[in-house]
Formats: structure tokens, sequence, C-alpha cells
């Protein structure tokens, strides 16, 4: 009975490892799809040609291959989205931590979490159908497509993601830090700006480049608002792709299987990939070191 | 006392602009329902729900799509919970703290933040082309699974965290093995909150578009899927299919879609706020 038991816990334990298993097979298997079909793509195409040329142009005749127009249409479109976020993020998680009171946080913070459960079609077509006519009333020569409108509903979307993660940085700061600036005879946004946001100013650099990390790789909003024209140029009111949007198109085309154009998916997946996990990875750097100041 | 007066009202002021900026979530989140549901309510029928895609706004419908999102969402449940919930049994309760837990960490921190179309490819390659699943429901699920077992792992493993060190030394005490203990008292008080985790992940996986675009999902299927192994279509991909035509009636379609998408992902993310709250109330360690 009781080596029945050990064995059937043995069994278990495997069983359970090999779930754990998975998720590094996921891992592993990501990147070896990615850098494999990249490597023969850089054997037709050279690294200096992706890095450097300035026209992306893979399923024309006359192709290019240089990743740059759309690094800035991603870049465009992410840094619109961040200046959108991040004031607006980072004051709600001010206001709900240092103004609010109790029952309106308790209130207020599922709703807001609300933002970040929607569907990310739906929120393009809110840029498309919405914003984007909205915008040209105000701007009467924008396009239909433009790099503006996207921008400033994934800065929607990501609200959620500043705020909470702010709020949690800013409630991690001792309240002794608080009581005295007040007994300085500080008032509580002097607080704020002068003793809370430099204590928890990891903690918020952290949730800044994570939600940076997450407008780099949102797709559905930029394909359906933004456009498909790669196109290097940081002005928000033309028309740009991404590198994600590139990747929708090219999967939404009836590109041949392990012709160069289908490599490019590959090659542009790979940027995206190496973008993401250089960036979450500095914000776990920047989370780890808040959390040990103060824990 | 004047530059006192002064930091003071900055401070008020400074109040009201934070109530605007959580009002602006809140405008925004306003603005998208009423314009969905004036564009789109009006389309919202029976025949709406039984009608195939077609080629004119009028007649199409999402039986395709809301048939192809129930399979979706089977397998996916049947797919991701036992991998999810696995994956974090061990990482909690069996690794000792070490080289190891320590790569499975950061490794699945790091899965929670690529990006889903990543996802898609890696679907594409492995699932579609190595192992010749095709365009089909099960590699849909397949993929919607990997992408949100990192979310059922972590939310899994916070809600053991949660459970009392004391209830597991207790059975441990009384002669119960590791896995009797695990499965008698510490998930059964973990429930709750594995299951609002679970929940919330699920409502990330219906919604997903990007990564069944990556295996073709966009194609034109005019059938129901019977098997796992059909091609298929889901909500979001047949709302972005009648977003990107240019006639003005698939736009009023897609808005009668997005209702019925959104009324999924708020009806799961409302049942887990529920179950939270219960648990929270009930629970008296």
């Amino acid at each position: 009975m009781k080596q029945k038991t050990r064995l059937a816990e043995h069994v278990i334990k495997m069983i359970l490892f090999l779930c754990a298993l998975v998720t590094v097979l996921t891992t592993a298997g990501i990147i070896w799809v990615l850098f494999s079909e990249s490597i023969s793509f850089f054997q037709t195409v050279s690294l200096k040609e992706f890095l450097t040329d300035t026209e992306w142009t893979p399923l024309f005749t006359q192709k290019h291959f240089g990743i740059l127009p759309l690094v800035s249409g991603t870049l465009l479109t992410t840094f619109i989205a961040i200046l959108v976020a991040l004031p607006v993020g980072l004051t709600i998680a001010i206001y709900l931590n240092e103004y609010a009171s109790k029952r309106f946080r308790k209130v207020i913070k599922p709703v807001l979490e609300i933002l970040a459960a929607v569907p990310t079609v739906v929120y393009g077509f809110f840029a498309l159908v919405v914003m984007t006519p909205f915008l040209q009333k105000i701007i009467p020569d924008l396009p239909g497509f433009n790099a503006l409108s996207p921008g400033i509903i994934m800065g929607i979307m990501i609200i959620p993601f500043v705020s909470s993660l702010s709020e949690d940085a800013l409630f991690a700061v001792p309240q002794s830090l608080r009581d005295a600036s007040y007994g300085m005879g500080a008032t509580r946004l002097q607080t704020v700006f002068r003793v809370l946001l430099p204590a928890a100013s990891s903690g918020i650099v952290s949730a800044v480049i994570l939600a940076v990390s997450r407008a780099i790789g949102e797709t559905m909003i930029v394909a359906i608002a933004a456009g498909q024209q790669p196109n290097l140029t940081f002005n928000p009111l033309e028309s740009v792709e991404t590198i994600t949007t590139y990747i929708v198109q090219v999967s939404l085309g009836d590109v041949p299987h392990g012709s160069i154009e289908y490599q490019t998916i590959f090659a542009a997946g790979a940027m995206l990939f190496v973008l993401t996990l250089i960036l979450n990875n500095i914000s776990f750097q920047f989370n780890r070191r808040y959390r040990q100041k103060y824990e | 006392m004047n530059r006192i007066t002064r930091s003071k009202i900055i401070d008020q002021l400074f109040k009201y602009f934070g109530i605007l900026c959580t009002s602006i979530g809140l405008i925004m989140l306003a603005a998208l329902l009423i314009n969905v549901f004036s564009d789109g309510f009006g389309r919202l029928s029976i025949d709406f729900f039984t009608a195939l895609p077609s080629r004119f706004p009028e007649k199409a419908g999402i039986l395709t799509a809301w048939t192809g999102t129930l399979w979706i969402f089977g397998l996916t449940i049947l797919i991701a919970i036992p991998l999810g919930v696995g994956a974090a049994i061990y990482l909690e309760e069996y690794t000792r703290k070490g080289f190891l837990s320590n790569v499975l960490e950061i490794n699945i921190a790091n899965l929670a933040g690529i990006p889903s179309i990543i996802y898609g490819i890696l679907g594409l390659t492995i699932f579609v082309r190595t192992l010749r699943l095709g365009e089909s429901v099960l590699s849909g699920a397949l993929i919607l699974s990997l992408l949100i077992m990192p979310i059922i792992v972590v939310s899994t493993r916070e809600a053991l965290r949660a459970v009392p060190k004391t209830i597991k030394e207790a059975s441990l005490a009384l002669g119960a093995s590791q896995w009797q203990t695990i499965w008698h008292q510490v998930l059964p008080a973990a429930f709750p909150n594995i299951l609002t985790g679970i929940i919330l992940a699920l409502s990330r996986a219906i919604g997903e578009t990007a990564p069944l675009i990556m295996i073709g999902a966009l194609t034109y299927v005019p059938f129901v899927a019977k098997s796992p192994l059909d091609e298929f279509t889901v909500l979001p991909i047949q709302i972005f299919n009648w977003i990107s035509r240019p006639q003005a009636g698939f736009a009023i379609n897609a808005a009668a879609g997005i209702i019925v998408l959104l009324g999924i992902v708020f009806v799961l993310n409302g049942i887990a706020v529920v179950i939270r709250q219960r648990a929270r109330n009930k629970i008296k360690w």
C-alpha cells in the first residue's frame, strides 16, 4: 500500500514536471523557429542591408529589405501611445493612492481593468471608425490611415498597465517617508513630487518600459487603423506600417511557403522578439530593484 | 503665508486633474460602448446568429464565427487548464529555490511578455506545417493555450502561495503524502482564486485575433466546424474581416459582432470578479 502511494507520488511529480517543461519548450520553440528561418533569410539578404536600407518592399518586384521603415512606424505609434498613457496612467496612480478614498478606489479599479480586457480588435474598430473621423475634424488633412489615431487608442488601452503597476510602486513606499514630509508642512502634491515619485522611481520606470514593450507588440489596432505602407517617417499624421502589421499583411496574402517573402516574416518576427525581450528584462531589473529596496 | 495658500490651491487643482484623468478612461469606454451599440444594436437578430458569412452585408451572419469561438474556447479549456495548473503546482510545491527554479521563473515572466503574434508564427510553423494539423481548430486552440499558459501559471501560483502553511503542515503531520496534501487541502483552499485567474486568461484568449490570423483563420469558411481538425473562424477574426471591407453595411455588422464579443468578455470578467469577492468574504485564515 505504502509502496503504491510512493510510486503514484513519483508518477504525479513527473507529470507535473512535464507540464512545467512545456513552458521551456515554448520558449525554445519560438527561438528555434524564428532564428532557423531568419538564418535562411540572411543568406540572401545581408544583415547590413536589413538594418540600414531605408526601404522595405519585399512584396514588390523591386525588392528592398530595410527594416527601418517598419521600425520607425512601430516606434512612432508606440511613442504616441506612451505620450497618452504615461501622464494619464501616472496621475491616476497618484490620485488613487494619495487622494482618493478607499471606497472610491475599490469601485474604480475594476472598472479601469475593463479597459485592459477589451479585445484589441475592438479598439482597432474604435480607432478607425470613431477616433480618426474625430481627429479629421480638427486636422482636415489627416488621411484615413495615420499613426496618430491608433497611437492614441493604444495609449488608452495601456493606461491600466501603467496605472496599476505605478500604484504598486507608490504603495510600496514606506508610510514613514510620507509622515516625515507631511510633518515638514508639505502638501500632498509636494510630497508626491519630491518624496514619493523619487522613492518609487524604479518601479515606475519598470512599469513604463513594460508598457512600451506591450505597445511595440500590439498588432490589431495598428493593423486596422495605421495603414500598410512602410514609411520612414516620424510624422504622426502620415500612414505607417509597423512590424506587427507587416507580419499580418503577409499572412493574409498568398505568399508561397519557403520563398524569401515568406522568410521576411520570420526576420521581422525575430526583430520584434529581440526588441520586446530586451525591454521586458530591463523592466524586470528595475522592478526587482524597488522590491529589494522596501521589502 | 501667500506661498502656502498657493501650494494648497495647486494641491486642490491636482486633485481635480486626477479626477479628470481617472474619468478619461471611463469616458473613452462609454464612448466606445455608445458608438458600438448605436451602430450595431439594430443589426442583432436571430438571423444574425444563424446566418453564414456572405458577400452581402444584410445577409451575412456570425454562425461560423460564434461556433468557432465556442470550439476554440472548449479546446483551450481542455488543453490550457491542466498544463497551466500542473506547471504552477510543480513550480510552487515541488521545486526548491535554486538555479532551475530561477530559470523557469524568468522564462515564464518572459513568455508572458512575448507579443501574441509571435505565438502565431510559432503555431504556423510547428502545429500547422511541421505537425500537419493544418489550419484547424486544434492548431488554433494549441496556440492560444500556449499563449495563456503563462498567465494561468502566474495566477495559480499566487493562489497556491496564499494558502497558509499551517494547513499543509497539519496535513503532512497527519501522515498524508505530498500529493494527498495538495489534492485534498491546498487545491480546494486555493480553488476560487485559481478559477478567477483561469477565467481571466480565457477571456483574453476569446478576444485574441493576431495569432489566429497567422494560421490562416481569416480564409472564407462557409461551414460550421464539426471536428477539431476542421477549418474555422472566430468572432474577432470575423469582426476584423468586416472592418477591412469598404462597404458601410459591413461596418454595421462589425459593430454588431463587437457587441456579441464584448458581451462574452464582460460576462467572463464579471464572473471572475464575483468569484474573487465571494472567496475574499468567506475565507477567514
